[in-house]
């Protein structure tokens, strides 16, 4: 357990501190959703009905993209081989490295969530919605973006290529986060319904990402 | 104790590196593997540390802990020194200590023998090509491990280094270690030798 | 011949080169027989002539599938025995499967077009053949992208299994997202309420396909076997010349 709580440790301190860029995803995420009333119209009725739905857009795109790095930089500078070669499997290793992103740039994109609410004109109901599928959906996508952060070590490219990867795998979290959100503020299914299948599909993914993943970086490392 | 390797085949990008190698080094030895550039030493060294998997062939070290892989018993000083530079000296360092786990020594004191106890708090973006090999070198103190890989260790380092590492090198081999290095330039310690790249 | 014999490209080269001819021409049967039967086959009563359209797009679609599942196997034997004629296999497999579901997107939108009076439409399967079919180029994208053959497959191979692993999760979660929005899908079609006069062509036309993957699984095979001895002849010829 030390040894995870060490590399989760090492790896927020290091995205916290400068030239971490943690926090350029909120940066996106902010961005993405200033600019969708310039392509829609700052019509405030149509922004109230799509507002969950561009929230989850940026979201995703802005978790997705913040995962390049994930593995590359350790990679470069010699430290994976290292984690490969530790008595902590190498799974778990990869597990402690996507909770400890999620916790520095995911959570950030949550707390994010009710100011661009605001600027959305969503009400707290539909506000609080989103920021609690995002709490459940988010962690989903750092897992399932990890897998494509590790084909990066092998690929040795990352970038949009990566993305063209991952995100159709993520499109079954996008609509139930979607469709979660909706039915807590316009119906007509119960909220239960879409958001019990989104933790699902979350629990599914802490198994398959930390596996691929290691899988990706054990058959990658050459 | 006795690191072995028998028959060992190393394809690496569809090319044949070297093949059919044996070597072996017991407890308290060194072997200095030695050869031109593209013979095949650090893939050698990563054989071992499990980071390549062999197209043939097997390494074992027989007589170590049952329970642990040979990985797992290793050290590994390669060329890129794993090191953050947002994080302090001492952060560095401790993080490995924590991660690789096993018996563990202090910090400080690890620090203090590679010379590096004045910086312990700076970060370690702020060290010099040498303090960064000191500082992975602080790696094999913090943490014991019998078998040391070490790839060219002593580039980067001056005179006064070079006499320090080989120090503590000697003291590895005193307490059962086995060390294999790959280098161009001599030790400083007495090592067997495995040639490599046969024709050269 | 066991299979281990198989295993080695060289046999399997040659072995390749005397069954191919055979399977050819049995698929070229094949298929004939079956377009003939599904020219000769009763329109549908409610659908007309457009029915007929099924008989390419069912078998597309089941093999866009299928071949999806024999890179998943190839995938495991990339990982777990690390053979190289699982490399090739998955490697040749993955542009003719992008094919197969192209046609199965193409035949479904013609098909879709009468009853929908538009040539797209989100509905459920189709959405799901769609992101198939982006997942497939996104695996050759992949190939494309690595220069090294064996460093190229172990990611595709991961990339592969994760896909098989997700593609019920995505066909699930369309299907629900598609309720959601719409009412039943037009291309619903139950497997055994078809009557046996679109049945029997329709079975034949699915073998035909097979047999038709089949054939370009294994000529993709043997070029892209040559191709890498072509790659490892001039990887020897560049070191002759260094030394």
């Amino acid at each position: 357990m030390t040894a995870l709580a060490a590399l989760i440790r090492r790896d927020i301190r290091i995205a916290l501190r400068v030239g971490g860029g943690a926090l350029i995803g909120v940066l996106f995420f902010l961005t993405v959703t200033v600019l969708m009333p310039f392509a829609l119209g700052p019509d405030l009725a149509l922004l109230t009905r799509l507002g969950p739905s561009i929230l989850w857009l940026g979201a995703l795109l802005a978790s997705l993209l913040t995962l390049d790095r994930l593995f590359t930089s350790d990679h470069e500078d010699g430290s994976l081989d290292l984690i490969v070669m530790g008595r902590t499997p190498l799974e778990l290793a990869c597990a402690a490295k996507a909770l400890a992103h999620w916790l520095a740039a995911g959570l950030p994109l949550i707390i994010a969530t009710p100011v661009l609410g605001l600027m959305l004109n969503l009400d707290a109901t539909a506000t609080s919605a989103v920021a609690l599928t995002l709490l459940v959906g988010t962690p989903a996508l750092t897992f399932i973006g990890m897998i494509g952060a590790a084909l990066a070590v092998t690929l040795h490219r990352g970038g949009l290529l990566l993305a063209v990867l991952v995100l159709p795998l993520s499109i079954p979290v996008l609509i139930f986060g979607v469709a979660a959100s909706q039915a807590a503020i316009s119906g007509p299914l119960p909220f239960g319904t879409p958001f019990s299948i989104l933790c699902a599909i979350s629990l599914v993914s802490f198994v398959i990402g930390p596996f691929a993943a290691a899988a990706s970086l054990r058959h990658g490392l050459d | 104790m006795r690191l072995r390797g028998r028959q060992i085949d190393c394809v690496r990008g569809g090319r044949a590196v070297f093949s059919g190698l044996d070597f072996e080094a017991a407890s308290s030895h060194a072997l200095a593997v030695v050869g031109p550039n593209g013979s095949g030493k650090t893939s050698l060294l990563r054989l071992i540390a499990g980071l390549l998997v062999p197209a043939g062939g097997s390494v074992a070290l027989e007589g170590g802990a049952d329970e642990l892989t040979l990985p797992e018993q290793t050290h590994y000083l390669g060329h890129r020194d794993a090191l953050k530079p947002a994080l302090s000296v001492l952060e560095n360092l401790s993080f490995w200590r924590d991660f690789l786990g096993g018996d563990a020594s202090d910090p400080h004191e690890c620090l203090a023998k590679v010379g590096l106890a004045h910086a312990t708090h700076l970060p370690a973006a702020y060290l010099s090509a040498g303090q960064r090999r000191r500082l992975s070198i602080a790696r094999l103190l913090a943490v014991r491990r019998p078998v040391w890989l070490l790839d060219e260790p002593t580039s980067a380092l001056d005179a006064a280094g070079q006499d320090l590492f080989a120090g503590l090198m000697q003291g590895h081999l005193a307490r059962g270690g086995i060390i294999v290095a790959a280098t161009h330039a001599p030790l400083g310690i007495e090592a067997g030798e495995l040639r490599m790249g046969g024709s050269a | 011949m066991t299979l281990i014999d198989l295993a080695n490209p060289t046999k399997f080269l040659s072995l390749t080169a005397r069954i191919l001819p055979w399977l050819a021409g049995a698929t070229a049967i094949l298929l004939l027989i079956g377009l003939y039967q599904a020219a000769m086959a009763p329109d549908d009563y409610q659908q007309g002539a457009t029915v007929k359209i099924m008989f390419i797009h069912v078998p597309n679609a089941w093999l866009s599938m299928f071949v999806w599942g024999v890179m998943s196997l190839a995938a495991l034997g990339t990982l777990v025995w690390r053979h190289p004629l699982a490399d090739v296999a998955a490697k040749a497999a993955a542009p003719i499967g992008a094919a197969f579901t192209f046609l199965a997107l193409v035949t479904g939108s013609l098909w879709g077009r009468p009853m929908w009076g538009t040539y797209w439409q989100w509905d459920a399967r189709l959405t799901s053949v769609l992101i198939l079919f982006l997942m497939y180029l996104g695996l050759i994208a992949l190939w494309r992208a690595v220069d090294d053959p064996s460093r190229a497959a172990r990611a595709a191979a991961i990339l592969t299994l994760v896909g098989a692993l997700n593609l019920p999760i995505i066909k699930f979660s369309v299907d629900w997202w598609n309720t959601l929005h719409q009412p039943a899908s037009v291309l619903r079609m139950g497997g055994s309420t078809l009557d046996r006069a679109f049945l029997i062509p329709l079975l034949v036309m699915a073998v035909g396909f097979s047999l038709l993957f089949v054939t370009l699984h294994l000529a993709a095979m043997r070029n892209e076997i040559l191709r890498r001895r072509v790659r490892s002849l001039q990887i020897m010829q560049a070191s002759q010349q260094a030394a």
